[in-house]
């Protein structure tokens, strides 16, 4: 089925933004997301020495100059049956859980193209932007992604819906 | 920091207009983000949800209100607490003209219904009518929502109409009717099996959109059957070649290059086709050549599409130029300094691997690099690299790592699926039992609650058959170490049941064979164990069991039993236990410590674990008795499907005649429960039936009395086809040979190599050579994963060469067992009946070969005359396997004890035959056969 699920989770473990391509429960979800958000920040301990610094520019500088390209370990975490492929953004988790045969590295820049695109609409965006935005950053996933699959990736025709919904208010 | 941060965002989002949101909904959003943690945020959370009940009861909410409550819902769940107390304003939402409260609506139910939810059906009118908006926006906001919501059974409430909108003018809302018609081929193929061409006809949408959306049914489609879309090769070659030329808009440009996306998807689906298919393969490997000469490998993207290259590379047929550019590839990712490229050149490995064996060795350091990386992540794939290249001559390497890393673990998931990893390349390549009944009890002890129960059984059984019935010496000698080392680990503080089971039973059956240790030694340690798992009744039953064992090997040896304190006490407790079983156990326990030697004997005779106890099921022994108790007169036995039938019809008819009223006696007897799983529509199908004639004489007793009684004799129980269970052999005699189980098939997995401690000696690789400066520890692992020259490896020579071998199996030619992996042929290859060679070859000349080969160690020409007698209905399954196994069976002499051997889980004890039989006849395999070794060790 390809992508199973996409989340969005600050580095305090809180969930902002969820979105399941198959069904789950409530507790379910809860569950999930607790295992999850805890072995992906468990493993970025690592890299805790440098938030300091990097939160600090990127809270001006927004999500997109916070990447730390200084990974140094794998971005991607088996748990279950799932494989999550995440990426850190300043404070934002952004973890996409595939299926087992999934190009993980393909998934990985799927992820910086969402944030491209949310970059390109909010300009320089933040956790707080999508927060307040919480239906538009869910609509542009509608747009990039249906049945779990990657069905659009040309940011024109992601944002255009959005960008006419707004003109209309 | 964080509140500066906070404040830096609100000026900010004063500036963007705020999206006209209300200051309720910004402080919500703000207290819920400055949460320091989860239970603050719980706190805000169910405030909310108070707030909202009470709000959302308010009459007249204006529409933009209501949107922002939505959303405080859709905050609520996603937060983790239920807000179905609000669905159904989501749902009304939906309703809404305007399209931004429209789709809102549509999001929160999709996010909070699943599709099989009540309100749903609410929605599919709304979705229908939008499905006929001349807003696009509208529409597509519509099929976003079938996409989630539609389950089965709504399906053709809105198909049609999905249909019509294939042709819709806009590509938007093609690609997402697309979208729709492949969720309804997930839920339901057959809704739409009339539909499938509409995807052929979508890949050639002139948007590239509504193309690269078709490309995700259409691999699913192809996933399912690909046959059916060999005509489309060379649509999907020319569609990857005009997007790799540039042909597709700028706008799906990503990183400089051309829609990978797309490119990614359209390689997936050319793997499944080419998958076999030499001509498919052959008119891909152009453009497959293309991709790795353009593809820029400095970039994350150009990584992700050349990964997928070395991946349908790996499915094809490809050609050895493409292959060397696939490695090439791979040695790029692996020596790169990014740990995720590192971990796709592991993967890439892991899948080329297969097709070409021999390309691991030049990345040995490599690998062995990620091994020992602290990133948790790259040594899992690399352990499942190594899985994948484990064979008999590195197994004891990787086997130990394994369990190390198993060991260190706590996540029960992969603890598990290592441990059965672990499990299976043991049991298929371990080079000595020794080895691996150390293995297994490294298993047990640390995953013990996590493995198979067929695991345990496999192991027990292996102890107790040994290496074959003749060489009894090497027997006990195994059986001993077994006693040794579970010993010792008993003193371990706890232990998972299973493995206590194991050990009890050990104990129990060859504890005190040896004489190296005492009755009461044993039967002390076995009350231990009862004593400390007090709570596991399971484990309890074992150490009775055992110690009765014990107790019954001393009575027959004529030895006086003295019982130990604590075993008085054990067995005086469990005699009032709650647990029947136990109480059993108890119970024949103290009878039979009051029995004499001759009979706890025959009761339980030493070493008698693998003596087979036929069970004959049918019970024909007792076939003479019932004929002459027919024939004085008795009625036979009618089984109880037959009797619960006629009792039907007996109650049937009774109705029929004289209507009880239902508050009066009854006279009749209460009809017999009847037994819930029968097939009642068929059996009790009464027909008129010509009399068989078989069944007239003995069974007219019975069906005079009970069916005709009141009806005329035309109506009879349909009894053709029913097994007849005793009373005379009927039609569908069963013969006592039913009882035995059918023969096991020999050889059906992967077998294990031949000759593990003695390899060749390999000249180092030129790139181990060139880098000096390695650390020696990380070159002999590396050495003795990839075989090349080590210490460790005559180690494991001197090691595995402590055993005896076995005598038993010599009827068995030493190359008989296949060689798992490798398929280039080479001397042996007529030995390797699995699935790879099996057509290719001649079954006479494999016995020409068997023959000579056999011939050498003597003594078995008999077997070959008995074969040479089956032959002829042998070579009409043309299967290697087969014959080999008629070769190995009727050598034997004794197809029972045989067939206990054979199902064995182990291949590991025909590699020790094997293995035992090649060192025995002194031969060595490195100078017979160079190829062989090359071809096990490369």
């Amino acid at each position: 089925m390809g992508i199973r699920f996409i989340l969005m989770v600050n580095k305090q473990g809180q969930t902002r933004l969820a979105q399941y391509y198959e069904w789950l429960t409530l507790e379910e979800r809860r569950a999930l997301e607790g295992e999850i958000v805890r072995k992906c920040l468990a493993r970025n301990d690592q890299q805790i020495r440098f938030e300091l610094m990097f939160e600090f520019l990127c809270s001006y500088a927004g999500v997109l100059a916070g990447w730390l390209a200084l990974n140094e370990q794998c971005s991607f975490v088996e748990h279950r049956n799932y494989k999550i492929v995440y990426r850190r953004y300043a404070s934002l988790f952004f973890m996409v859980g595939v299926d087992d045969d999934e190009n993980e590295l393909a998934i990985l820049e799927f992820i910086h193209l969402l944030v491209e695109t949310m970059d390109k609409h909010f300009g320089n965006v933040c956790e707080l932007d999508i927060m307040f935005h919480l239906e538009k950053a869910h609509f542009m996933l509608e747009e990039m992604v249906m049945n779990g699959c990657i069905v659009e990736t040309s940011k024109a025709n992601i944002l255009s819906p959005i960008q006419l919904m707004d003109k209309a208010h | 920091m964080e509140q500066l941060k906070t404040i830096g965002r609100e000026l900010a989002m004063g500036s963007q207009g705020g999206f006209g949101q209300s200051k309720e909904f910004l402080d919500l959003v703000k207290s819920i983000g400055e949460a320091r943690s989860k239970a603050e945020e719980d706190r805000i959370v169910l405030s909310e949800i108070d707030i909202l009940k009470r709000k959302l009861l308010e009459p007249d909410i204006p529409k933009r209100k209501m949107k922002e409550y939505i959303i405080r819902l859709v905050y609520i769940e996603m937060l983790g607490h239920d807000a179905s107390f609000g669905y159904i304003h989501a749902v009304k939402m939906t309703h809404d003209d305007n399209l931004l409260l429209k789709r809102t609506g549509y999001l929160a139910v999709t996010l909070f219904l699943n599709e099989d939810h009540d309100l749903i059906i609410l929605i599919v009118n709304t979705i229908q009518k939008d499905l006929r908006s001349d807003n696009y926006l509208v529409v597509c906001a519509a099929l976003n929502a079938i996409c989630r919501l539609i389950n089965e059974e709504t399906i053709p409430a809105v198909l049609p109409q999905v249909v019509d909108l294939l042709n819709h003018q806009k590509e938007a809302v093609r690609k997402k009717a697309i979208m729709a018609l492949h969720r309804f081929h997930r839920k339901s193929p057959s809704s739409v099996s009339h539909l499938i061409s509409n995807f052929r006809k979508r890949l050639c949408d002139n948007d590239p959109g509504v193309m690269g959306a078709t490309l995700c049914p259409l691999f699913d489609l192809i996933t399912e059957d690909v046959s059916s879309y060999k005509d489309l090769v060379s649509s999907f070659v020319s569609i990857l070649k005009q997007v790799t030329e540039r042909r597709l808009p700028k706008s799906y440009d990503y990183h400089q290059m051309p829609a990978p996306f797309i490119q990614i998807k359209l390689l997936k689906i050319l793997a499944l086709l080419g998958c076999g298919d030499k001509s498919a393969s052959e008119i891909m490997s152009m453009v497959l050549g293309d991709l790795f000469r353009k593809c820029d490998s400095s970039t994350n993207i150009g990584n992700a599409i050349l990964y997928e290259c070395i991946r349908c590379i790996s499915c094809i047929i490809p050609s050895p130029k493409l292959l060397e550019a696939a490695a090439d590839a791979i040695s790029k990712f692996l020596k790169s300094d990014s740990h995720n490229l590192k971990y796709m050149g592991i993967d890439g490995l892991g899948r080329l691997i297969k097709i070409s064996p021999d390309i691991a060795e030049q990345h040995q350091l490599a690998v062995i690099d990620c091994l020992e990386d602290p990133d948790d992540t790259l040594k899992r794939k690399t352990f499942e690299l190594l899985y994948k290249m484990t064979k008999s001559s590195n197994v004891e390497v990787i086997v130990d790592r394994m369990t190390d890393y198993m060991i260190s673990i706590n996540d029960n998931h992969y603890k598990t699926e290592i441990a059965s990893r672990c499990v299976e390349l043991a049991e298929q390549f371990a080079p000595s039992n020794q080895w691996f009944i150390q293995i297994m009890n490294k298993v047990f002890e640390h995953a013990g609650d996590l493995v198979n129960i067929k695991v345990a059984h496999n192991l027990m059984r292996l102890i107790a058959e040994g290496f074959g019935e003749d060489d009894d010496d090497a027997d006990s000698k195994l059986r001993l170490s077994a006693v040794e080392s579970h010993l010792q680990i008993m003193s371990e503080p706890k232990l998972p049941s299973l493995f206590l089971q194991v050990i009890s039973w050990v104990l129990g059956e060859y504890g005190t064979a040896d004489g190296k240790y005492s009755a009461s030694y044993i039967s002390g340690k076995l009350c231990d164990v009862a004593d400390a798992y007090s709570s596991d009744e399971t484990v309890k039953g074992y150490a009775v069991s055992a110690l009765m064992k014990i107790y019954a090997f001393e009575i027959a040896s004529g030895r006086k039993v003295d019982v130990l304190p604590e075993c008085q006490s054990l067995i005086e407790e469990l005699l009032a236990s709650h647990s029947t079983d136990l109480q059993q156990r108890a119970y024949e326990l103290q009878a039979l410590l009051a029995l004499d030697a001759r009979a706890v004997e025959s009761i339980l005779p030493l070493d008698a674990s693998c003596e087979d106890i036929e069970v004959d099921k049918d019970l024909s022994f007792l076939n003479g008795y019932i004929q002459q108790a027919i024939e004085s007169g008795a009625q036979p036995y009618i089984s109880e499907r037959e009797r619960s039938c006629m009792l039907e019809t007996t109650d049937y008819h009774s109705q029929d005649h004289h209507e009880v009223p239902s508050h009066a006696l009854r006279f009749e007897a209460y009809e017999r429960p009847k037994p819930s799983s029968l097939p009642t529509q068929a059996s009790t199908e009464l027909v008129p039936v010509p009399e068989p004639s078989y069944y007239s004489e003995a069974h007219q007793p019975i069906s005079t009395s009970s069916v005709s009684e009141r009806e005329s004799s035309e109506i009879k129980l349909r009894l053709d086809g029913v097994k007849q269970k005793w009373g005379r052999p009927s039609y569908q005699s069963s013969t006592s040979a039913s009882s035995t189980p059918p023969q096991a098939a020999n050889g059906t997995s992967s077998h294990p190599d031949v000759g593990v401690g003695s390899s060749s000696l390999k000249p180092r690789s030129s790139y181990e050579s060139k880098k000096p400066e390695i650390d020696p520890e990380k070159q002999r692992l590396a050495a003795s994963l990839f075989g090349g020259s080590s210490t460790s490896r005559s180690d494991r020579k001197s090691s595995s060469g402590g055993h005896k071998p076995a005598k038993g199996t010599a009827s068995k030619p030493p190359k008989e067992n296949p060689i798992p992996v490798q398929p280039p042929p080479d001397l042996l290859d007529f030995g390797e009946p699995t699935a790879t060679s099996v057509t290719a070859t001649d079954p006479f000349k494999e016995l020409e070969g068997l023959m000579d080969s056999s011939s050498q160690d003597g003594g078995s020409t008999d077997v070959m005359g008995v074969l040479y007698s089956d032959a002829a209905p042998v070579t009409t399954t043309t299967s290697v396997d087969s014959l080999l196994s008629e070769l190995s069976d009727s050598s034997k002499g004794n197809p029972g004890t045989y067939q206990s051997q054979t199902s064995k889980g182990p291949n590991s004890k025909e590699a020790l035959e094997k293995d035992a039989l090649v060192r025995q006849m002194g031969v060595n395999p490195t100078s017979q056969n160079p190829t062989l070794f090359k071809d096990l060790l490369g």
